[in-house]
């Protein structure tokens, strides 16, 4: 059995009188990839958010590594210095070129000297294909290349869980597939990772499992092909079917 | 096979060019009548002849020139360190009002009524409190200089200003740019020193250098104190001499230290412009 490395248990949230996460309770093992499926407003980004600690959570609590990150007076910092994040929109930091936004966290959070930071993304970059980039600037990059300097940025850190939140909604089909591509070969190096897409192709290839969540619970939990292929919920099958007539499944 | 320019894209060029020489010929025209009006609107006043004999001879102009501008040095040095010192202390009031740490919060409070006094207050009135109320305390420690005082004034008044520019670039940044660095693992000192701020000071440099322009013309204020800056030097030579060119050698002077900066002011507002356009920001 492999080692957990994210265990969350009844996790629960409300915004007022709003239950955006009912009882989430799931276990990520290392290596593992998780993806998170479901319309929005469902809780996805909410569930991603609370275990990055950038939302407080109500009930319930988050191992990352057997450590409790929920606990009272845990150092956020420390734990967000562990857990990669990247985002829908990109969010590099325009003022600094590709090269200082991927040694940002290196060199300030983990203290690792600049020439060193700086070889090691070095030949992160040239890996991924974005060497000749790395003294460009964000503005001038396309969506794709941008949200690829996001990721390598969130993976130099060496993060013990890779959190990505509809990471290619705001790209079209050509740069959504180089941005999975770079994915899909960071599941082949192992990384631990927990998606929420509306990509439902990448979800098949990618995930170890796929988690249906409506109205802020998982209603479905299994493989990508009970899930995609055979679904049991009504919700799941009304999902499906709008996906299906979006001509997106 | 190589590119024929078709008949229409001929005619298109045509028309372009006469549309913009008559444009350059409307301008040249119409600069040339608004200008003969204003000569001799001005030239035919009836008291023009004795406004050029008292405010542009240019007698007093070449022997009053030396003396204001070594007053100008003077003006020049208050504008250097009263702009540095006014960036530092606005930096920091705007850091302590847009913070949220509860150790900062008597700093905030501080922060607020300090911006809301020096920038209600007229500059002037400052000055008045500043370079007579202190020396009229009688600390024997303390400086009595006009200029020292006139600085502190300007610094004052100053400070609150950039201070406010600012916070308003601060508040400018968006708010997933700090939630990315804070995602990093930075702490929330480093990602104000690392991410928003400089963020935020390119956002606001036209509008810091705007303050800068008026900060370098209002440095001549400071000889209502007695400080002979070279609005006060124009002001000696003007009265022994009851000649008032001296006062424009002076105004000569300041407008040639602000052009460059105004100029300089408007590329850089323009070029970010320019950058938000491409963007798409607009």
């Amino acid at each position: 059995m492999a080692k957990v490395m994210l265990d969350i248990i009844n996790l629960r949230k409300s915004y007022g009188s709003d239950l955006v996460l009912h009882d989430i309770s799931s276990t990520l093992a290392e290596h593992e990839v998780k993806v998170l499926i479901g319309a929005s407003g469902s809780g996805k980004s909410t569930l991603l958010r609370s275990i990055n600690l950038l939302e407080g959570i109500d009930d319930g609590q988050i191992l990352l590594d057997g450590e409790d990150i929920t606990a009272v007076g845990v150092n956020a910092d420390l734990v967000r210095s562990q857990i990669g994040s990247v985002f829908q929109s990109f969010n590099l930091f325009p003022h600094l070129n590709v090269l200082q936004n991927i040694t940002l966290a290196p060199r300030k959070v983990h203290g690792v000297p600049r020439e060193e930071s700086e070889a090691e993304a070095m030949q992160f970059l040239e890996r991924f294909g974005l060497a000749d980039k790395a003294k460009q600037y964000p503005d001038l990059l396309s969506g794709g290349q941008q949200q690829r300097v996001a990721i390598l940025r969130a993976v130099i850190t060496k993060p013990k869980v890779l959190l990505l939140d509809e990471v290619t909604s705001a790209l079209d089909p050509i740069l959504i597939a180089e941005v999975l591509a770079l994915i899909s070969e960071l599941k082949a190096e192992g990384m631990t990772m927990m998606i929420a897409t509306h990509e439902m192709g990448f979800a098949k290839r990618v995930a170890d499992q796929v988690l249906f969540l409506h109205q802020g619970q998982i209603l479905e939990a299994g493989s990508p092909h009970t899930i995609l292929e055979d679904p049991q919920t009504p919700q799941l099958q009304s999902f499906l079917s709008a996906l299906r007539d979006a001509g997106r499944l | 096979m190589s590119y024929q320019p078709s008949e229409l894209r001929l005619q298109r060029e045509a028309a372009r060019r006469r549309a913009s020489r008559r444009s350059t010929l409307i301008a040249i025209l119409s600069t040339v009548v608004i200008g003969t009006v204003l000569t001799i609107a001005v030239t035919g006043a009836p008291g023009f002849k004795a406004v050029r004999q008292s405010f542009f001879s240019w007698h007093y102009a070449t022997t009053a020139f030396p003396h204001v501008l070594s007053g100008l040095w003077l003006n020049l040095r208050v504008m250097v360190i009263a702009s540095l010192l006014s960036f530092i202390l606005g930096l920091l009031i705007a850091v302590a009002r847009t913070s949220h740490s509860p150790v900062l919060y008597p700093l905030r409070i501080l922060a607020t009524t300090y911006t809301d006094i020096f920038r209600g207050l007229p500059l002037l009135l400052v000055l008045y409190l500043v370079g007579f109320g202190i020396p009229g305390l009688g600390f024997t420690w303390l400086t009595n200089s006009a200029v020292i005082l006139g600085t502190v004034s300007l610094i004052l008044t100053y400070s609150a200003y950039m201070g406010e520019v600012i916070r308003a670039g601060i508040e400018a940044v968006n708010p997933a740019q700090r939630m990315a660095a804070r995602a990093l693992g930075l702490t929330p000192t480093q990602t104000q020193r690392h991410v928003v701020l400089p963020q935020a000071l390119r956002k606001v440099t036209p509008a810091l250098l705007n303050d800068l322009i008026s900060l370098q013309k209002d440095s001549g204020l400071i000889s209502v104190l007695g400080a002979i800056d070279a609005i006060r030097a124009a002001q000696i030579d003007a009265s022994q001499s009851f000649n008032f060119t001296p006062y424009v050698v002076a105004g000569a002077l300041f407008v040639s230290l602000t052009i460059p900066l105004t100029r300089f002011t408007d590329w850089l507002s323009n070029k970010q412009d320019r950058a938000r356009v491409q963007q798409g920001q607009w």
